[in-house]
């Protein structure tokens, strides 16, 4: 037995000393969801529908979104921007442009992580199997080369995985009962719809700060425009655009409760072919000087915000967020850097 | 000399050979991110050359410091027949379908460099190739798919060097738009 030992022994020392290989953060992947989208339990009991008051833009679809929450479980919400979610909570979203063409699944496994998955409809809106590695779908009824780009799995990371919660539609603003009006793209709550009242009556909605029940959350603001624009940018911006994520070096938060910081900060990407270009991130009274408005503008891969998720600028939201830019009291002594 | 004495000698042995092994292959962190860098060439592209009597020659005063803000670009020439890229002389301003790329100040200058960043969103950047991990895609002709090979700890290595290097402060302008959008490649 001495002889196979030492080699045992050998083999065990060899595979101690071997590099890992490859980029360490590539693990055994976790088990692959479900093909088909009936499959992830959406027709099951319990399964709740949403609708956030400031909802992301992705070029003109309509939306619906659920929830559904293992049963005795429920969301932690003892940090109001941070929401706790329970292992086994799943997030569904359905993009629609004229019929059904795709369904986004995030689902928080056992061990705590989340797993992202795209569903792409077939064009009788019979079916929707996984792609894991996108998909384009071309959107001809809406006039040529119009198309919506299904993210891969690993696209959906850029967006979700903050430092802060991975559930960015469902929040304490989000579903504040105290609605603006005046939000772009807003759907109406679906019937049955879950909001910050009915979540907290059902007990699936625990530790909320109870002044955010007595008192439900609404933006600060000194205008119905300012509260819609601000509402925008929350909701289109603030979850990669804050102060703890891997952009907080930018310093350029566009949390709804942070935008005045980023009011006269001089911007850090000054285009070179125009000397006449914005130079300032948002200018006070004055549109044209504010660089946020032409990265919103501008579809141009390089430059566009939001970088990913959509080919089509939301006309609305810029022209609500000029018009509040407008609105700002010129601040002379900040407006250079 | 007995069975045991030699599977003891023999456990030794691999173990000394283990650990001579890891020391030759883990390095002062900074090392070896100037050996990962060196050869990879991303002086090659992030630090500008100057023409000398022998051809392109690197700028010791702008190591890894990218396109220089002072070298204004007039627009590129049209693409003719199958010359789509041109490239400026610096090596530091690249125009292709994609526009007009510059490549980035790696120098941690914390105004126009990398000195606010930290390994985390460096890591991030070249695993998920986009600015900051999560802006805008890296362009042409940033090499990002070979060097995301890289492990995470060859990545911090490479950080951990940059971040040593002498601040220059170097503001790169954003990349130039194509002045059409990209045609979508045709089926094959």
């Amino acid at each position: 037995m001495k002889p196979r030992f030492t080699a045992l022994a050998l083999a065990t020392f060899a595979v101690a000393c071997t590099d890992a290989g490859g980029p360490s953060s590539v693990t055994a992947p976790a088990a692959a969801p479900p093909e088909h989208l009936r499959d992830t339990g959406l027709d099951a009991d319990g399964v709740l529908p949403f609708s956030p008051q400031y909802p992301l833009w992705t070029d003109g679809a309509t939306k619906r979104r659920w929830i559904w929450l293992p049963p005795g479980t429920s969301i932690d919400a003892s940090d109001p921007d941070a929401w706790v979610f329970p292992a086994g909570t799943k997030l569904w979203k359905e993009f629609a442009f004229d019929r059904p063409v795709e369904t986004r699944l995030a689902e928080r496994l056992p061990d705590g992580t989340w797993r992202y998955a795209a569903y792409v409809w077939d064009a009788d809106g019979t079916d929707a199997v996984l792609a894991p590695r996108g998909a384009r779908v071309e959107l001809a009824a809406l006039g040529a080369g119009r198309r919506h780009d299904v993210p891969a799995a690993g696209d959906c990371l850029l967006c979700h995985d903050t430092r802060r919660t991975p559930v960015l539609g469902f929040s304490t603003l989000q579903l504040s009962p105290d609605r603006d009006p005046g939000a772009p793209h807003a759907e109406p709550p679906p019937p049955g719809a879950v909001d910050l009242a009915s979540l907290a009556a059902s007990g699936r909605l625990v530790n909320l700060p109870a002044a955010l029940l007595a008192t439900p959350p609404r933006i600060a603001a000194r205008t119905p425009t300012e509260r819609a624009a601000l509402g925008y940018l929350h909701g289109n911006c603030g979850a990669c655009h804050d102060a703890t994520g891997e952009l907080a070096e930018l310093a350029m938060n566009l949390r709804h409760d942070a935008i005045a910081t980023t009011v006269g900060k001089a911007s850090r990407a000054p285009l070179p072919h125009d000397p006449a270009a914005p130079r300032v991130r948002i200018a006070a009274g004055d549109p044209d000087a504010s660089v946020l408005l032409g990265r919103m503008g501008s579809r141009a891969p390089a430059h566009q915000m939001p970088p990913l998720g959509t080919l089509v600028v939301d006309d609305d939201a810029l022209a609500l967020v000029t018009r509040w830019i407008a609105e700002l009291e010129p601040q002379p002594d900040r407006r250079r850097p | 000399m007995t069975a045991t004495k030699l599977t003891s000698a023999a456990i030794l042995a691999a173990l000394a050979a283990c650990n001579t092994s890891s020391a030759q292959r883990a390095p002062d962190p900074v090392e070896r991110g100037r050996y990962l860098v060196t050869a990879a060439g991303c002086n090659d592209c992030h630090t500008p050359m100057i023409m000398g009597p022998d051809g392109p020659m690197q700028d010791p005063n702008h190591v890894l410091a990218g396109h220089p803000a002072s070298r204004v670009v007039p627009p590129p020439p049209a693409p003719e027949g199958p010359w789509i890229v041109s490239v400026s002389d610096t090596f530091t301003a690249w125009s292709g379908p994609w526009g007009v790329s510059f490549t980035a100040n790696l120098t941690p200058d914390e105004e126009t460099g990398l000195g606010t960043w930290d390994s985390a969103t460096f890591i991030a950047t070249i695993r998920n190739g986009r600015h900051m991990g999560k802006g805008r895609k890296l362009l042409p002709p940033m090499p990002v798919e070979m060097i995301a090979t890289y492990t995470d700890e060859d990545l911090a290595a490479i950080f951990a060097y940059l971040q040593s290097l002498p601040p220059v402060k170097n503001r790169v302008p954003e990349p130039i738009p194509p002045a059409a959008p990209l045609a979508a490649a045709p089926a094959s």
